[in-house]
């Protein structure tokens, strides 16, 4: 499938070296890269089925550089592209041929570990794990765990409000940050928050959370960072069917118990995994469930006993709970591998990310299957069952022609489902270029022109990330003038990608 | 102008107008109503906070509160929908028949601002983002609002969010309305995050600790693996007006709050009480949701006539803020979340001393001091919000400019417009 991006300016891409000149005043000279060979690392993010050389790629390491760069180019009226890891799932750091990559790789200093306060001040470019990695002697963690963490950082995290494993219990990334300090794309360093509870005006932590690089960039990040639960064990639980496993998700909710994770996985992931890791999945079942309980030992024992009993109530065939570490760290080896795992056994995946109601799953299930006869490809189904959140990995060839097309359709059709059942078109991926065009399937025109507007108020210009996320590209001048009656559709000539 | 007991007002055909009270039925009416202003409009829901803030007497009032109602519930989605009248306490009333709570713990302020007990908004306790104890563990009310559907000052219709927990697409404006005091958009609906309420309640009470002490308890007991739920500080002066018959012994208490299954419950609490040591005692579940209930409602300065503040501080800063507020004659303070929250009771004279509760908030590292109750002309003098730096004041003027061009919507309700 073409992906249309914002027209490139060839005025702007011709003035490409004296721009290059000019960041080379504003950084060290080896931070700003031309080379062709050198772009080429910068030339997609992890939705790797879209690449572009980025015009520039330019590595700042003080905020100071990154105010004098944003302001340089909101006068020059130079498209910006932030980036942290360039793990991101939806093409959000997909770069743009006439823009600058502006990568925060370099911010990859924790500042300052305040135990007393429970939190933690991080330059943007430390990955996840090492935040935790940073504080778990002391007994605490950072409690967000999003499957990449291991490479991907916490500015990207909080670009893109990651969840993980975890969140099901402890919330996903905007519930545990308490502050910033970012850039407008005019330069103005703003700072937000900092180690108390809520904002004393607008939100503006939560609003730049979750905003995929499109409102500003952040240069700073304070995170809360939380004891260790003393014990966690886990339930590995078969099921002989989707519905059985889904009832059992329901059941344990409605039980009053929320698990700190609760993961699913369907027969084609856990075959896969099995072959893969050998985390001693049972291979006669149609679903496995993992479940896992943290806290007190002996809360952990009762709520244990609880879910086994719910389990088997909801009809499951296999039950094992894990008696030490290892066995846990067993259960979730599986888990985690589970995309490398597809991988294995495809020659191309592709990740989608919607999130359902809980009591949903077993139909989204079966509609799935259903899709699979129609596209002629296969899917291999592992979900954060707790929350909803659905992955189904699509299994396709690239090299196959006709098979990426036929694969993105196939996923576009899961979204649309996601949202039909009532629920949302991605849990914690992000919109970025993957899902741009379905935004309208579940927002009005009214609704996606309030959240443009939102963006004017930060990026007058629409310089920075431009293309991402809103399926429209509008002037904030024009956004402050339409008023959408009943529904009606302005400004029909405007770019719809 | 609204004009007063008419049936129809001139500026608002077909809609009742009664003692400038325009009441609103549906979200239609809503956008008729903000689209057809000809100027500002103060929202209430049932007006319990209207005290709250900066005073805005406008001619005329647009009220939500008898836009009520719970129109969905769904106990194994853990999610519940609502029109913004809907009180709080008919939400609580009904989730606790399925075992569930707002985990946030809206706390009723009600009776601190002079109004009836039990009678403000669920609309209202999110637009103000207010939460309780739990905060700490759980998440504040911006951190339960999943979705909504608003009229902007546009007089559009828009929503944002959804019912599920995780969700990423698009802007979180959620976020950004929480706490937004009806100044960005007028929400209708929203879909609130709900979860199981705890089994077992106990809550441990340490006497006669001084300050310091009392930090040093609370900061070991939260940095802990037991889970405390709540953490809260009072001195000896303000015990007696908790009315709580175990705590008439006249020493500070320093109280820390355990939930869950009744052996965890119990397993916590000796452990707890093992590494705190001194003289301790334990409230059950009942007595322990009467104490944090009252701690939440601000029971300590509920009938006096001090104006009263509400400062969030980095948790190790409420000693710095303590003792910046000891400088003020006449004036009490107490503390929630871990020495993070104080609620302060000064002498409502002059600028209720703004000056040094400020200056207090710089010392203890940061935050933000809020004016909760005051005259009216205490609120006028000074501003209640904590005042911004200027590009966080020019970026917060055009994002409000953007949801309300014509700055219809409770103008003057948090910053002087």
């Amino acid at each position: 499938m073409t992906l249309c991006m914002p027209a490139a300016d060839p005025a702007i891409m011709a003035r490409r070296l004296t721009i290059a000149a000019a960041l080379r005043t504003m950084v060290p000279a080896a931070n700003v890269i031309t080379a062709e060979d050198a772009l080429r690392a910068y030339d997609s993010d992890g939705l790797t089925a879209y690449r572009q050389l980025p015009m520039i790629v330019v590595l700042p390491e003080t905020t100071a550089q990154v105010s004098a760069i944003l302001r340089y180019c909101a006068g020059e009226g130079i498209r910006i592209v932030p980036r942290g890891a360039g793990t991101g799932l939806s093409g959000g750091a997909l770069p743009l041929a006439d823009a600058i990559t502006l990568g925060l790789g370099k911010f990859n200093r924790i500042l300052d570990i305040d135990l007393p306060n429970r939190a933690v001040r991080t330059q943007p470019g430390v990955t996840n794990l090492a935040l935790t990695q940073a504080v778990q002697h002391h007994g605490f963690y950072y409690a967000p765990d999003p499957s990449s963490q291991i490479a991907c950082t916490i500015g990207g995290n909080v670009a893109e409000n990651s969840g993980g494993v975890h969140c099901l219990k402890y919330g996903v990334t905007s519930n545990n940050i308490l502050g910033l300090e970012a850039v407008l794309m005019d330069g103005t360093v703003i700072s937000i928050g900092g180690r108390h509870l809520d904002a004393g005006g607008y939100d503006l932590l939560g609003i730049m959370t979750g905003s995929e690089g499109l409102l500003a960039v952040i240069t700073e990040v304070t995170v809360r960072i939380l004891p260790k639960p003393t014990t966690a064990r886990a339930l590995l639980l078969g099921f002989p069917s989707n519905e059985s496993a889904g009832a059992c998700v329901s059941a344990v909710i409605a039980g009053g118990i929320i698990p700190a994770g609760m993961e699913m996985m369907d027969r084609p992931a856990i075959h896969a995994v099995e072959n893969f890791v050998h985390a001693g999945y049972p291979l006669d079942v149609e679903a496995i469930l993992i479940v896992e309980l943290d806290g007190p030992p002996s809360e952990v024992d009762e709520l244990i006993a609880k879910v086994e009993s719910l389990a088997r109530e909801a009809g499951a065939c296999y039950c094992r709970v894990s008696a030490t570490e290892v066995e846990r760290l067993a259960f979730w080896s599986g888990r985690k591998n589970a995309f490398p795992a597809a991988g294995r056994i495809s020659p191309d995946y592709y990740c989608m990310d919607g999130t359902i109601p809980r009591g949903a799953l077993s139909k989204v299930l079966a509609r799935i299957r259903e899709m699979e006869a129609r596209y002629g490809l296969g899917v291999a189904n592992v979900f954060h069952a707790g929350d909803g959140n659905l992955h189904p990995l699509i299994l396709y060839d690239a090299n196959k022609p006709g098979e990426l097309d036929r694969a993105e359709a196939f996923g576009s059709e899961i979204l649309r489902l996601c949202v039909e059942v009532g629920g949302v078109l991605t849990g914690e991926h992000g919109v970025g270029v993957e899902k741009r065009d379905l935004m309208p399937s579940m927002f009005t025109e009214t609704d996606l022109l309030q959240q443009q507007r939102v963006k004017c108020a930060f990026d007058p210009e629409g310089l920075l990330n431009p293309g991402k996320v809103f399926p429209t590209l509008h002037r904030c001048a024009e956004l402050g003038r339409v008023h959408v009656h009943h529904g009606e559709t302005r400004f029909a000539e405007l770019p719809r990608f | 102008m609204c004009t007063t007991a008419k049936p129809a007002s001139p500026n608002f055909p077909g809609f009742k107008v009664v003692n400038d009270i325009i009441s609103i039925e549906n979200e239609g009416q809503l956008a008729d109503v903000i689209a057809s202003a000809a100027g500002p409009l103060s929202i209430v829901g049932h007006g319990t906070k209207r005290g709250f803030g900066r005073p805005v007497t406008l001619p005329c009032t647009v009220s939500l509160g008898g836009f009520a109602g719970i129109t969905a519930y769904e106990p194994a989605e853990l999610v519940l929908d609502a029109k913004v009248g809907t009180r709080v306490a008919d939400v609580t009333a009904l989730l606790a028949q399925s075992r569930q709570e707002l985990a946030f713990e809206p706390p009723d302020l009600g009776p601190l601002l002079g109004e009836a007990a039990d009678s403000g908004s669920i609309g209202g306790a999110i637009a103000c983002n207010l939460a309780g104890p739990r905060r700490i563990k759980a998440g504040g009310a911006r951190d339960h609002l999943l979705g909504f559907s608003a009229v902007s000052g546009r007089g559009e219709i828009f929503k944002a969010g959804g019912r599920v927990v995780k969700n990423v697409t698009g802007y979180d404006l959620c976020k950004l309305l929480a706490g937004s005091f009806g100044t960005l958009a007028v929400m209708t609906t929203m879909s609130l995050k709900v979860l199981p309420a705890p089994e077992k309640i106990r809550t441990l009470l340490l006497f006669g600790l001084d300050r310091p002490a009392a930090w040093e308890a609370m900061t070991k007991a939260l940095s802990s693996g037991h889970e405390v739920s709540a953490a809260a500080y009072v001195p000896a002066v303000l015990i007696g007006s908790l009315a709580e018959p175990l705590l008439g012994s006249g020493a500070a208490v320093t109280a820390l709050r355990l939930e869950g299954p009744p052996r965890s419950v119990q397993d916590r609490m000796t452990a707890l009480r093992a590494m705190l040591g001194g003289k301790t005692e334990e409230l059950h579940t009942s007595n322990s949701r009467a104490f944090w209930r009252a701690i939440g409602d601000v029971r300590p300065f509920v009938g006096d006539s001090r104006a009263v503040w509400r400062i969030s501080v980095p948790p190790q800063g409420g000693l710095d803020l303590a003792a910046a507020v000891d400088a003020i004659p006449g004036a009490e303070i107490f503390f929630d979340w871990g020495g993070g929250l104080a609620w302060a009771a000064v002498p409502d004279t002059g600028q209720a001393s703004a000056d040094i509760i400020r200056a207090g908030v710089v010392t203890a590292g940061g935050g933000h001091a809020t004016l909760v109750r005051a005259t009216p002309a205490t609120r006028m003098a000074v501003a209640p919000f904590q005042p911004l730096p200027p590009a966080l004041a020019a970026l917060e003027a055009r994002i409000k400019q953007t949801f309300d061009p014509k700055n219809i919507l409770n103008p003057g309700r948090m910053w002087e417009s």
